[in-house]
């Protein structure tokens, strides 16, 4: 409810979505008919109505400033009638009513830099988090990841018809994962892998020893034996998580030099044949190498390359792994598997194979 | 060194961001950020306390190690329209209001759904909000409270959408409003809608409540436009089908609807051919988190099928029994997935008053151990 306030206007909500649908869409709201992918980055959508409304989809960097907001939008005044929308995946959207539109908008926003693309059996976005930009649990820098990972896969995002289905690729900075990387097709994580320092002073300043102890989800946080208004960690049961380092300034557990990367596949959102599917760890660390990151494009590449050679038609990532077994796709890859693969958390029994059934690679 | 590091992200194909800083002008960031890369380690540090008056959410706290470049870098948190449609007029005038009290820079849109401006200091938060808000811009959820919500563009142009989306989304910001800026729950609640199966806006992966648009009658073929798809496509889609249910001989294809779990493989496989049906609602899913405790949670069955029209009063009421019993019982920090999970899945549907039904699992328990409530046994 809104509220007039001595500070000014308070809880007013969210202007309504009506008057910001272009016409073709306000006048066929809920009522289309199909869509076809007419080519990389332009939907087709026809209405019951017989009208048609092309979707025209353009990368944009994860950070936009106000002048190309304005350059984008003077875009928008002369095709799209004023009207543009944006997509969960940092990505904008115009619309034109007619294909010549379409190249003129194509023609421009490339023009300024802006790649057109990204629909049907493409490299969607890639979701990546504020890393090193703007948070301090950051592991890893997820911006210039996704940026070295858009050059190395970039002509997967402008084209729609060179991988079996669409491929997801998200990137977060820490394990607190921003970011769908828990159920992407590819999803890279940034690590710690030593147990936090603790700063004694800042602890005690800034951090509730009771709260430290109960937020460990390992236990490995108990006061500190003849100072208990500080703490003190157990190394061996530490597992780096950062959980404590997110609520206490006190406890920094940011090493660079042994920071780094980890990289999941095979996870996926929608409820298509066998339904959604988590990301699995495959690399459990790679080096923060800035600006380029060559290990993690080249492991990248290698799984990209794996799912273009051995994926069936129309299937996720994770659907062709489960088919052939993951004991293939290790052999197939050749990445290394590594006791770090074997959940030993609280639902590993149900990863554990039973039965004798499986492939000898 | 670190100036060099910034001009190779400012090369290649793909739009770089650091351009776009560096276009905004905004030269504090550039050598924070720059000194992260050169040193392989964030400069950032936690957040104080900031905000504008009477909200206790929507901004987040920023401030670096480097004070003498850039000490804060706070960001608002914007609650975008549904499904993310704008005007270029709307988008202008946040520019401009952007560039008189922030940085210039923009993320369109963050991962918790929200228009986000990035980089503003302490000072300049309240001015700036309350331009915003004068236009109708509210801010979003921060902290433990009931999250900005997502919301697919659904009946806008999507022949799937079997919800409205957009206005379902729009309906849950207005009565949520003022939870939306007071944290009070034990932890974050999201709430994600996409009209269909395919959950375009990944309700299934992040969604404390995901509600998926789905329907329980027939899907409709067109035999005629059927023709218009190659025989390999058709035959692929009467292969994968999850539920073996579909049947495609002397060039006519069968679904035997009664198998069929509603996946949309086909559809999406054929969408001038098949549709969905009449009988259309949504399936209500529970507790995903990506990053739990004990692990990360895709959201489970708790309702599934729900009619969905507004004024949505059983979507509602059940948001508020969820969030009641969750208020009751939950721990700090503790996800409602996670919660249930810690309690029992049966004990909660008991309290909440949900009848369980054999779509909510895979299949019963394989172990002995469970509980009868008082009165159940004499
Ligand atoms: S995933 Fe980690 S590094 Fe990235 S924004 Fe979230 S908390 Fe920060
Ligand atoms: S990093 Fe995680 S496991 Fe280690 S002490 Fe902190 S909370 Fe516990
Ligand atoms: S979730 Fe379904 S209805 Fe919504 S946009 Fe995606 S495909 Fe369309
Ligand atoms: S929706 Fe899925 S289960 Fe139903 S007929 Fe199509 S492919 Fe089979």
């Amino acid at each position: 409810m809104v509220e007039e306030t001595p500070w000014g206007l308070r809880n007013v909500g969210v202007p309504h979505y009506e008057q910001f649908l272009h016409p073709v869409i306000k006048k066929n709201y809920g009522k289309w008919a199909y869509h076809e992918h007419v080519k990389p980055g332009v939907i087709k959508h026809v209405a019951e109505s017989g009208d048609v409304l092309y979707t025209i989809r353009v990368g944009l960097p994860k950070y936009v400033s106000t002048q190309t907001v304005r350059e984008l939008c003077d875009i928008a005044d002369k095709y799209s009638q004023g009207y543009i929308k944006f997509t969960s995946r940092h990505s904008a959207t115009f619309f034109a009513t007619d294909e010549e539109t379409v190249d003129k908008i194509i023609q421009e926003v490339e023009s300024k830099g802006f790649p057109v693309g990204g629909t049907d059996h493409s490299l969607k976005s890639i979701i990546n988090c504020v890393g090193w930009t703007h948070c301090h649990t950051a592991a890893t820098d997820s911006p210039s990841i996704a940026k070295a990972l858009y050059e190395a896969l970039y002509d997967y995002f402008k084209s729609y018809d060179k991988l079996p289905e669409r491929l997801k690729i998200a990137v977060s900075g820490c394990l607190n994962m921003c970011g769908a990387t828990h159920a992407s097709d590819i999803a890279i994580i940034g690590v710690h892998r030593k147990a936090p320092r603790v700063i004694d002073e800042d602890v005690k300043a800034f951090c509730s020893v009771p709260a430290l102890v109960k937020i460990c989800p390992k236990y490995a946080i108990r006061p500190k034996k003849g100072d208990p208004r500080s703490v003190e960690i157990d190394e061996e049961k530490c597992m780096y998580c950062g959980i404590c380092y997110g609520e206490c300034p006190g406890l920094p557990i940011h090493d660079p030099k042994n920071d780094g990367v980890s990289i999941w596949v095979g996870g996926k959102v929608p409820s298509t044949k066998k339904g959604p599917m988590n990301s699995r760890l495959v690399i459990p660390y790679l080096p923060n190498n800035p600006p380029h990151w060559p290990e993690v494009v080249d492991a990248v590449k290698k799984i990209v390359d794996f799912y273009v050679k051995y994926a069936e038609p129309d299937e996720r990532l994770g659907e062709t792994i489960e088919r052939i077994g993951w004991e293939k796709f290790f052999k197939l890859t050749g990445i290394p598997f590594t006791d770090k693969h074997i959940d030993d958390y609280v639902f590993s029994y149900m990863e554990f194979r039973k039965g004798v059934t499986f492939k000898h690679t | 060194m670190s100036e060099e590091i910034l001009k190779e992200l400012e090369k290649g194909k793909w739009p770089s961001y650091v351009t776009e800083i560096r276009k905004a002008g905004y030269e504090g960031l550039l050598k924070v950020y720059g000194k992260a890369l050169e040193d392989k380690m964030t400069h950032f540090i936690h957040g104080g306390m900031v905000g504008v008056k009477g909200y206790d959410a929507g901004v987040i706290g920023r401030m670096t190690d480097m004070p003498d470049v850039m000490k804060t870098s706070h960001l608002l948190r914007v609650i975008p329209p549904a499904g993310w449609f704008y005007t270029t007029e709307a988008l202008r005038k946040i520019c401009d209001i952007w560039d008189k009290y922030g940085s210039g820079v923009i993320n369109f849109h963050g991962a918790t759904a929200n228009l986000q401006l990035v980089g503003i200091e302490t000072e300049k938060i309240e001015d700036c909000f309350n331009e915003l808000v004068k236009l109708g811009w509210d801010l979003g959820g921060s902290g433990p409270d009931f999250r900005t919500p997502a919301a697919c563009l659904g009946p806008a142009y999507c022949e799937f959408a079997m919800i409205d989306t957009l206005d379902i989304y729009h309906e849950i910001v207005m009565s949520y409003i003022e939870d939306i800026h007071l944290p009070m729950h034990p932890y974050k609640f999201k709430v994600k809608i996409s009209g269909c199966p395919n959950d375009c806006v990944a309700g299934a992966a992040r969604a404390d409540l995901a509600i998926i648009g789905t329907w329980r009658d027939n899907i409709k073929i067109d035999q005629e436009k059927l023709k218009e798809y190659p025989e390999e496509v058709i035959k692929m889609a009467v292969e994968r089908c999850p539920t073996q249910c579909m049947k495609y001989e002397n060039g006519k294809l069968e679904i035997n609807d009664e198998e069929c779990n509603k996946c949309m493989y086909c559809i999406n496989l054929m969408p001038k051919a098949l549709r969905v049906g009449d009988d259309r609602g949504a399936t209500i899913l529970i507790g995903a988190r990506a990053r739990g405790r004990i692990g990360s949670f895709l959201g489970w069955v708790l309702i599934p099928f729900m009619k969905l029209e507004k004024p949505y009063k059983e979507l509602k009421d059940l948001m508020k029994k969820l969030l009641d019993w969750w208020d009751e019982v939950g721990n700090p920090k503790e996800r409602i997935g996670e919660t249930i999970y810690r309690i029992g899945m049966g004990k909660f549907l008991r309290d909440v008053g949900i009848e369980p039904v054999p779509q909510m699992i895979y299949r019963p328990r394989a172990n002995p151990f469970w509980y009868y409530w008082p009165g159940e046994v004499e």
